[in-house]
C-alpha cells in the first residue's frame, strides 16, 4: 500500500510537511488561547497530557522512519494513530513503551516525557516502564500456558501478590475488566491458545491489565478478528477508557472513527494532521488527510 | 566391464536422440502450422527416454540373468556321472571348467569332459556377449523409431516425461525403504537362529557377559547375559547426556536469544565443526588425553578414576554430542514465535525471564525431541567407547570403572577369527537388533514430540 502512496508524495516531502504542520496547528493553537505549545485542538474536553513528545526520530540502520514528531497523547482518552501501511504509525507507538529496543539496529532520539519524565533517561529502567505501558499486538499472542497462568504471569514477574488468594484476585479481576470473566472462569486451567481469536484477544488485554499499566497500546488490535470479536473489543476499550490511557494503530478509519476522542494521521514518517477524531473525519484540513479517510489511497 | 561400456555407448546415445527428438518436433510444428503441446526440449528427452529404458533394461536383464543360463547350458552338457556327484563336488568341478574357459589354468591334469565343457562355455559365453549387444542394440533402435513416430505437436511429452520422473524418484524412495526391510530382515534371521543356542531369557535377563568358546551345537548358554552390555551402554549415555544436554543448551539459548549476529555468523559454525570430527579421532583424544587428565583431576581430589572407564568415553561423547544438542536447540528456539516474545517483553518481563518463562517452556517438546535424537546418537556410537571405555564387561555401579557397551561387543564378536555360524558371532545381530530396536523407539518418540510441538505454532 506504501508503494501506491508513495510516487504521489513530492520528493520534497519532509519540508513540506513540516510547513503544513506548522499551517495547521498553529491557527489552532491560536483560537484555544492557551498559547503554550501543549495546546490542544480539543476545545471543551482539554485535558492534561499523559505523553509528550518531542522531536522523535526513529531510524532503522541508516533509514530514517520517523521525521520527528511532536504530538501529545491526552490522559484516560483513546488516541487513534491512522495512515497508510508503513507509514509509521506503528513504530510510533513502539516507541512509547521502548518496544523498539528489542529490535536490532533501531535507534530512537528526540524527547517523550510520561508524566513529565523522560522515559529514555539512562536511568530509567525499562522493564518498570513496561509494566506501567502495557501492550496488545496484532495477533493475539497467549502464551501456550493455561488462562490462569496468562493472566498471572506479569503479576508474577512484578511481585504484585502476595498470596495465592491475591494472585487469584487480580486475575478474577483483570479477567472481568477485559469482558472474559463469565466466559472462562470454569475453565481457567485450560491453554489460552484454546480459546477463539476475539477471546485471545481479550485475554492479552486482560494480560496487560494485571500489571495496573497506566497507558494501553495496542497495535491493530482487531485486524486478525471477525466483525463481532472487534465490536466487542471496541466497546472494551471504550470501558477501559476510563481507568487508562489508550493508543490504538488502526487500519480502519470506521473503527478510529467509532472509539477514538483524538487522531492522527500519518503519513511517510511524518505527522501530517491532528486534532479531535470528530473534526478529522468531518473536516480535515490536510489534502492527504482527506484523500486518505475519503479512500483515495492506502 | 562390458557392461559398464555398453551402458555408456546408450547413455551417449540418449544425448543424440534427445538432439533428433528436438528437431524433429520443431520440424513436426513447422510442418503442421500448430503450436506444439511441450516444450520441444520435452519431445527430445522423450525420445531419448524411449531410446534408453528398453536398451538398459536388457543390459540389466543380462546381467542379472546372463551367467545362470549360460551355466544351466554348460552343466546340462556335463556326463551324467559328473552330474550324479553330489553339489559340493559339482560345484568345484564348476569351478574348474571356469578357470579352465577363463585361461587361467587348473591343478592337475583336466580330463576331458572338463576340457569340452569349458570349450563350451567359451563358445556360450561369446554368444552371450554378441547377444547382448544385439539385443542393446535392437531395444534403442525399436524404441528410437517408436518415439520419433509418435512425434506430433498434439502428443502431451512434457506429461509424460514427468510420468517417468515420478518413476525415477519413486524408485530411489523405494531403494531406502528396501534397505531398512532387508537390514532388519536379516537382523531378525540371525537372531532367530541365535536363540536357537540360547534361550531368550538368558539373553535379555542374564547378568553375566563370558561367552566362552564353545564348538557348534554343545548347548552351551553360559554367559549371554544382555544386562552387563546394557548397563554400560545406559551409563555411558546418561553420563554423554549430563555433559552435553546443560552446555548445549545453553549454547543455543545464547546463540538464538543473545549472540549478536556478527558473532553468531562465526560462532556458529565453529562449534558445528564439533560435529564434523571422525569419531575415531574423538576415540583416541579420550584415550591419550581425557583419560589421563580426568584420572589426574581424580587423584586430586582423592578419587580413584582409571584412565579409560565410563566416565571418560562418557564425558568425551558428551562433547561430541554437543553441537547435535546446540544446533537443534537452536533452530527449535529461534522458531518459538517473535510475538510470544514481545508479549513478555511488553509485559515487562526482562529477556532472562522471557527465556525461563515463555520461549523455553513454549519450545520445551522440540527440545526433548533434539534430547532423545541426541540419546540414540549416544547409544549408537561405538568408536569411543571400544577406545576409552575399557572394555569390562561387568555388571557394576562405579562410573570410574572400566565398563563395555552393546556396541564394542558387537565389535568385538565379529572381528578376528570366527566362524559364523557360532552363537559367539550370531549374538552380535541379537545385540544389534536390540540395539536397532531401542534406537528406533526413541526417534520415533523424538519425532512424534517434535511434530506435536510444531502443530502448537501452525
Amino acid at each position: 500500500m506504501s508503494a501506491q502512496a508513495e510516487p504521489k508524495q513530492p520528493p520534497s516531502s519532509p519540508v513540506e510537511t513540516g510547513t503544513a504542520m506548522t499551517d495547521l496547528t498553529k491557527p489552532v493553537v491560536a483560537a484555544d488561547g492557551a498559547g503554550a505549545p501543549s495546546a490542544q485542538p480539543h476545545g471543551a474536553n482539554r485535558v492534561e497530557p499523559k505523553v509528550t513528545t518531542t522531536d522523535v526520530k526513529v531510524f532503522y540502520g541508516s533509514s530514517e522512519a520517523l521525521h520527528g514528531i511532536q504530538t501529545e497523547i491526552p490522559a484516560n482518552q483513546v488516541t487513534a494513530l491512522i495512515g497508510p501501511s508503513g507509514c509509521g504509525k506503528s513504530t510510533f507507538l513502539r516507541c512509547l513503551n521502548r518496544m523498539n529496543d528489542t529490535i536490532e539496529g533501531a535507534r530512537v532520539t528526540g524527547k517523550i516525557l510520561m508524566d513529565g519524565e523522560d522515559i529514555y533517561d539512562k536511568s530509567l529502567d525499562v522493564v518498570l516502564l513496561r509494566a506501567r505501558v502495557g501492550m496488545v499486538f496484532q495477533k493475539p499472542n497467549p502464551f501456550p500456558k493455561s488462562i490462569f497462568e496468562n493472566i498471572a504471569y506479569g503479576p508474577r514477574i512484578h511481585g504484585l501478590a502476595k498470596s495465592k488468594g491475591e494472585l487469584a484476585d487480580i486475575v478474577e479481576r483483570s479477567l472481568k475488566r477485559a469482558g472474559l470473566w463469565d466466559e472462562v472462569k470454569d475453565r481457567l486451567k485450560e491453554p489460552g491458545t484454546g480459546l477463539s481469536g476475539g477471546q485471545q484477544q481479550r485475554l492479552c488485554i486482560a494480560r496487560a491489565i494485571a500489571v495496573s499499566p497506566e497507558v494501553i497500546l495496542m497495535d491493530e488490535p482487531c485486524s486478525a478478528l471477525d466483525p463481532i470479536a472487534t465490536a466487542r473489543i471496541e466497546e472494551l476499550i471504550d470501558e477501559l477508557r476510563r481507568n487508562y490511557t489508550i493508543v490504538i494503530v488502526t487500519h480502519s478509519m470506521q473503527q478510529a472513527a467509532r472509539v477514538s476522542q483524538k487522531t492522527c494521521f500519518f503519513h511517510l514518517g511524518d505527522l501530517v494532521e491532528e486534532g479531535d477524531t470528530d473534526q478529522i473525519f468531518t473536516n480535515p484540513r490536510d489534502k492527504r488527510t482527506q484523500d486518505y479517510i475519503t479512500g483515495r489511497f492506502g | 566391464m562390458n557392461t559398464v561400456w555398453l551402458a555408456i555407448v546408450v547413455l551417449v546415445a540418449m544425448g543424440f536422440a534427445y538432439q533428433f527428438g528436438t528437431q524433429a518436433s520443431r520440424r513436426a510444428a513447422v510442418s503442421s502450422a500448430t503450436k506444439l503441446h511441450s516444450l520441444p526440449g520435452h519431445y527430445g528427452m522423450l525420445v531419448a527416454l524411449w531410446l534408453g529404458i528398453p536398451a538398459l533394461a536388457v543390459i540389466l536383464l543380462f546381467a542379472l540373468f546372463g551367467d545362470t543360463v549360460v551355466r544351466s547350458l554348460v552343466m546340462g552338457a556335463l556326463p551324467p556321472d559328473i552330474l550324479a556327484l553330489p553339489q559340493a563336488e559339482l560345484l568345484t568341478v564348476m569351478q574348474r571348467i571356469q578357470a579352465l574357459a577363463s585361461g587361467f589354468g587348473v591343478l592337475g591334469e583336466p580330463a576331458a569332459y572338463e576340457l569340452s565343457a569349458a570349450e563350451r562355455l567359451r563358445t556360450l559365453q561369446t554368444t552371450r556377449d554378441l547377444a547382448l549387444v544385439a539385443g542393446v542394440a535392437a531395444a534403442a533402435a525399436a524404441g528410437l523409431v517408436f518415439a520419433l513416430r509418435r512425434i506430433s505437436p498434439s502428443l502431451r511429452a512434457r506429461n509424460e516425461v514427468e510420468a517417468v520422473v515420478k518413476i525415477l524418484l519413486i524408485g530411489c524412495s523405494t531403494v531406502a525403504i528396501l534397505t531398512t526391510v532387508g537390514i532388519v530382515m536379516s537382523l531378525v534371521g540371525e537372531t532367530l537362529r541365535f536363540f536357537s543356542y540360547v534361550s531368550p531369557v538368558d539373553f535379555f535377563f542374564g547378568t553375566v557377559w563370558n561367552p566362552r568358546f564353545v564348538t557348534v551345537g554343545s548347548g552351551s548358554a553360559d554367559g549371554y547375559g544382555l544386562l552387563p552390555l546394557l548397563w554400560g551402554t545406559v551409563l555411558i549415555a546418561a553420563i554423554a547426556m549430563l555433559v552435553s544436554l546443560p552446555v548445549g543448551l545453553m549454547i543455543a539459548i545464547y546463540m538464538a536469544e543473545y549472540a549478536p549476529p556478527k558473532l553468531r555468523a562465526v560462532a556458529k559454525p565453529l562449534i558445528e565443526i564439533l560435529a564434523g570430527v571422525p569419531t575415531i579421532v574423538y576415540g583416541f583424544f579420550a584415550l591419550t588425553i581425557a583419560g589421563p587428565a580426568l584420572s589426574g583431576a581424580g587423584a586430586l581430589v582423592g578419587l580413584d578414576i582409571r584412565a579409560t572407564s565410563a566416565l571418560t568415553a562418557g564425558v568425551v561423547m558428551g562433547i561430541m554430542i554437543i553441537p547435535f544438542i546446540s544446533s537443534l536447540s537452536d533452530d527449535i528456539i529461534t522458531q518459538v514465535p517473535r510475538t510470544m516474545r514481545d508479549g513478555s517483553l511488553g509485559l515487562g518481563a526482562t529477556r532472562s525471564e522471557t527465556i525461563k518463562r515463555v520461549v523455553l517452556p513454549a519450545a520445551l517438546p522440540g527440545i526433548v525431541g533434539a534430547f532423545l535424537l541426541a540419546v540414540s546418537r549416544a547409544i549408537g556410537e561405538t568408536m569411543i567407547v571400544v577406545l576409552a571405555a575399557g572394555n569390562a564387561p561387568v555388571l557394576q555401579p562405579n562410573p570410574f570403572e572400566s565398563v563395555s557397551t552393546v556396541t564394542v561387543t558387537i565389535v568385538k564378536q565379529l572381528t578376528g577369527d570366527i566362524d559364523f555360524a557360532s552363537p559367539q558371532s550370531l549374538v552380535a545381530f541379537a545385540l544389534g537388533l536390540t540395539l536397532f530396536v531401542l534406537t528406533l523407539g526413541l526417534n520415533v518418540l523424538a519425532l512424534y514430540i517434535v511434530r506435536k510441538y510444531r502443530e502448537q505454532y501452525e
